[in-house]
């Protein structure tokens, strides 16, 4: 008989829009409840599925902070809000009357390993560009460490905060993490400078995208539905944006923001709320996109950029500028 | 008279606390408080427009493309562009597959484990309950959280990923759509229709909306007895939910994919005029007057007197509404919910409000067969425009949760002003300055406080049955 104790785990939702625990609901083909009670893991309490409400939760969160209850894995979803005047009032933990802030603190204290669960709980996120908020994450505030919890925190694992960026971040990030931390099996040394699991951070959202065509030869869209490129025009950072979204797909079999026509956005980085320009444009300076691939020297980009636009296919220039694919590939007569 | 205090009240989206006053067994008064403050209205000022496309979907991810939906026809009117029919038609599907997983979600995850409880032991159905919907174990509950994964693959074709996706622009879709994805939106959904007959309802969906009544809905119930469906009907006329939790009696409705738009009251339609809508914020810890939201401000005050929550109070004409699926039914007139809504003196209840949820799940699903079937290979699927320097926009929507709009000005070309007016803002709302209640409080008054469980059974089920959206009311 197995008698190893299962591994808790409690969920808060601090400043979130809860769309982490909706993507994670998205997990397959285990449903994520199951997924994370076939691998041994205890939902001590969750603010979207557990039964328990009212004073029955309250006597939950209380008994992990007293330690009466062994909490193994904290997940913390959202950013911590610290405003207004540092009193943490912009939430308090309904019914506690105390701030999440609080709450998030004590319950690290006692966590073994605290995972942030998006780019909110990461790095602070959309709630933190709003100064009233005074937002941060759990060990950053934007890229800078520290945040909530300081920067030399970490859990009785001896790991510090777990990263599972994103915006949402994907379902297999969070259980991959969640379950690698349950076997014992995820170090410090697993994690990238900004504490994001290097098994997905080491790629890039451009790895994998099936533009990639239309990107060697910088054919590139000119507006929003067009096949091309999204980098030169349309603002996309998938050059520069941690994630290996385009290599396993996202809610079923072919789900990634850019075959879905639109820019990623880098929703994996510290700052995407606030990129210092539009969104849906790429800033340039002298016609050359100021944001190049994350380690391209600038004047390659360019002389590589001008030979291969000097080298387009008559396809990949027409079809970029089209919704549809206008002209089929085609062998060459001989 | 004692004061009871529920949070953290879970199984609903977002933050919420409810404050009741007992007095006699019953509930005196209640108060409803959103506990979480963001921002995002002010974060959307002085930004591109069409940065709005990134950030309000931010809001919520629950309701992720309903506020998607929202800004880009906001964006869209103030702009000048409308979608050409194949991208409205990506639109509505999208909106529709999101409205279905999370009425799916509501009813499995958040509204149902609550008959699973052991305070529930000894009712006849309580065995049934606890096996299909027992919180984290029921085996209903994991059939449909994997019928809504599979669901949501159209979202993943459509849209790359849910929640939070850029493709619903104000010109339409940024992604056309070719012959095998069409054939496979056509499996996918076909897929779900096979779940819900066969799980859900245990009856074909046709058969299921072609009801007219209160009493041929419970014929129903009996003669597909193994559904879920009926297993609520039968815990529901145990415990009487069709006269529990009794709303305000005003519907209103935007008019989404399975109606129309306009204003319910004592059983009769009056077009909707959004002229006399007010944010009123006496009781919100806002500072600054009740204004229309296309003249709105977000100002926070925490430390403002009488006051108890983050959201704000939306009156049209100076009366709270409700919203919602019951709502749009009630509005578009459909003879179950018309026949249902005049058994219980025309205020809708626990019972309305989950059994217009589920009506609407069927033929959300023949809507998105239909859309299928309508795209086509020929045509766009987005519009080109540009950006003006100023402009004004509103754009309004049915979200899952009912009327949610986006109030839009655009000066100097950048985002001047962003209001936003989400379903539960209305249904959640907290009293206004003539001291009347929000739905939900009203709807809370008078309930009986049975002795045992806490927080009490029937103030959860009242409160769960609007399928709240904290994260989309204290935007």
């Amino acid at each position: 008989m197995d008698s190893t104790p299962p591994i808790t785990l409690l969920w808060l939702q601090a400043a979130s829009c809860g769309g982490c625990t909706m993507s994670a609901l998205g997990a397959e083909p285990a449903p994520l409840v199951e997924a994370l009670a076939q691998a041994g893991i205890r939902l001590l309490w969750h603010p979207s599925f557990s039964e328990e409400s009212g004073e029955q939760a309250r006597d939950i969160l209380e008994q992990c902070r007293s330690g009466a209850l062994t909490l193994d894995l904290l997940c913390v979803e959202g950013a911590v809000l610290r405003g207004p005047s540092g009193s943490g009032r912009f939430q308090i933990l309904s019914g506690t009357g105390r701030p999440m802030a609080w709450w998030v603190s004590e319950l690290a204290a006692r966590a073994g390993h605290v995972v942030a669960v998006g780019s909110c709980a990461a790095f602070g996120a959309m709630p933190s560009a709003n100064p009233l908020t005074e937002a941060v994450g759990l060990q950053y505030g934007g890229d800078e460490l520290g945040g909530l919890l300081g920067e030399s925190w970490e859990g009785r694992g001896g790991v510090p905060v777990v990263n599972v960026a994103g915006c949402a971040p994907h379902p297999g990030w969070l259980l991959e993490t969640l379950l690698a931390l349950a076997q014992g099996v995820l170090r410090p040394t697993d994690l990238d400078s900004l504490g994001r699991p290097r098994f997905w951070a080491n790629h890039l959202a451009h790895h994998g995208c099936a533009r990639n065509e239309y990107y060697e030869f910088k054919a590139s869209a000119a507006r929003p539905s067009h096949l091309g490129c999204l980098m030169e025009n349309l603002g996309c950072k998938a050059t520069q944006a941690p994630g290996d979204c385009n290599m396993r797909v996202w809610n079923g079999s072919s789900g990634a923001c850019t075959n879905a026509g639109f820019t990623c956005i880098g929703c994996t980085m510290p700052g995407f709320e606030e990129p210092g320009a539009a969104y849906l444009e790429t800033p340039k300076l002298a016609g050359i996109p100021v944001g190049l691939p994350v380690d391209m020297p600038k004047a390659w980009f360019v002389a590589l950029s001008a030979l291969s636009k000097s080298a387009t296919p008559d396809r990949v220039r027409r079809n970029s500028r089209e919704d549809r694919v206008v002209v089929a590939p085609r062998r060459r007569q001989p | 008279m004692s004061r009871l205090v529920i949070g953290p009240f879970n199984r609903v989206e977002g933050d919420l606390e409810v404050t009741l006053e007992a007095a006699d067994g019953r509930v005196a008064s209640a108060q409803v408080t959103a506990p979480l403050f963001r921002g995002f209205e002010q974060i959307l000022i002085g930004r591109a427009p069409l940065d709005a496309l990134v950030i309000a979907p931010r809001i919520c991810g629950i309701c992720s493309i309903s506020q998607s939906v929202a800004a880009a026809r906001a964006l869209g009117q103030a702009l000048g562009v409308t979608p050409p029919p194949n991208g409205a038609l990506v639109a509505d599907l999208l909106l529709a597959v999101e409205n279905a997983a999370d009425h799916l979600t509501h009813f499995a995850l958040f509204f149902m484990p609550d008959f699973a409880r052991s305070d529930y032991a000894g009712r006849p159905w309580h065995a049934e309950a606890a096996r299909r919907f027992a919180a984290t174990a029921g085996q209903s509950a994991r059939e449909a959280m994997a019928a809504r994964a599979r669901l949501l693959h159209v979202v993943g074709l459509l849209a790359g990923k849910w929640p939070h996706s850029l493709t619903l622009q104000p010109g339409g879709v940024a992604k056309s759509v070719d012959l095998g994805e069409r054939v496979r939106l056509g499996q996918i959904v076909a897929d779900f229709r096979r779940y819900l007959e066969r799980n859900l309802f245990g009856g074909s969906l046709e058969s299921l909306t072609a009801l007219d009544s209160f009493v041929a809905l419970e014929q129903w119930g009996e003669r597909h007895g193994d559904s879920d469906l009926a297993l609520f009907l039968r815990l529901s006329r145990d415990l009487s939910l069709d006269s529990q939790g009794r709303g305000v009696g005003r519907f209103l409705s935007y008019g989404g994919i399975t109606g129309r738009a306009g204003l319910w009251c004592d059983g009769r339609v009056a077009p909707l005029d959004l002229a006399g809508l007010r944010e009123d914020v006496s009781h919100g810890w806002m500072q600054g007057g009740a204004l229309h939201p296309a003249q709105g401000q977000t100002r926070p005050d925490a430390d403002k007197p009488m006051a108890y929550s983050w959201s704000k109070a939306p009156r049209l004409d100076g009366l709270s509404c409700e919203v919602g699926a019951l709502a749009r039914q009630a509005v578009s007139g459909h003879p179950l919910i018309a026949d249902v809504l005049a058994c219980g003196g025309w205020q809708g209840s626990v019972h309305d409000r989950v059994v217009a949820r589920l009506l609407e799940l069927a033929q959300l699903v023949i809507a998105m067969e239909g859309m299928i079937a309508a795209l086509s290979g020929e045509g766009a699927y987005c519009r080109e425009h540009g950006v003006p320097g100023r402009a004004e926009g509103a754009g309004l929507t049915e979200a899952a949760r009912g009327a949610l709009g986006h109030w839009l000005r655009i000066e100097d070309g950048v985002i001047a002003g962003y209001q936003i007016v989400a379903p539960t803002t209305w249904n959640f709302s907290p009293r206004d300055a003539d001291g009347n209640p929000g739905p939900l409080e009203q709807a809370l008054e008078g309930t009986l406080l049975e002795p045992g469980a806490s927080p009490p059974l029937m103030v959860q089920h009242i409160v769960r049955s609007f399928d709240p959206c904290m994260s989309c009311t204290v935007h």
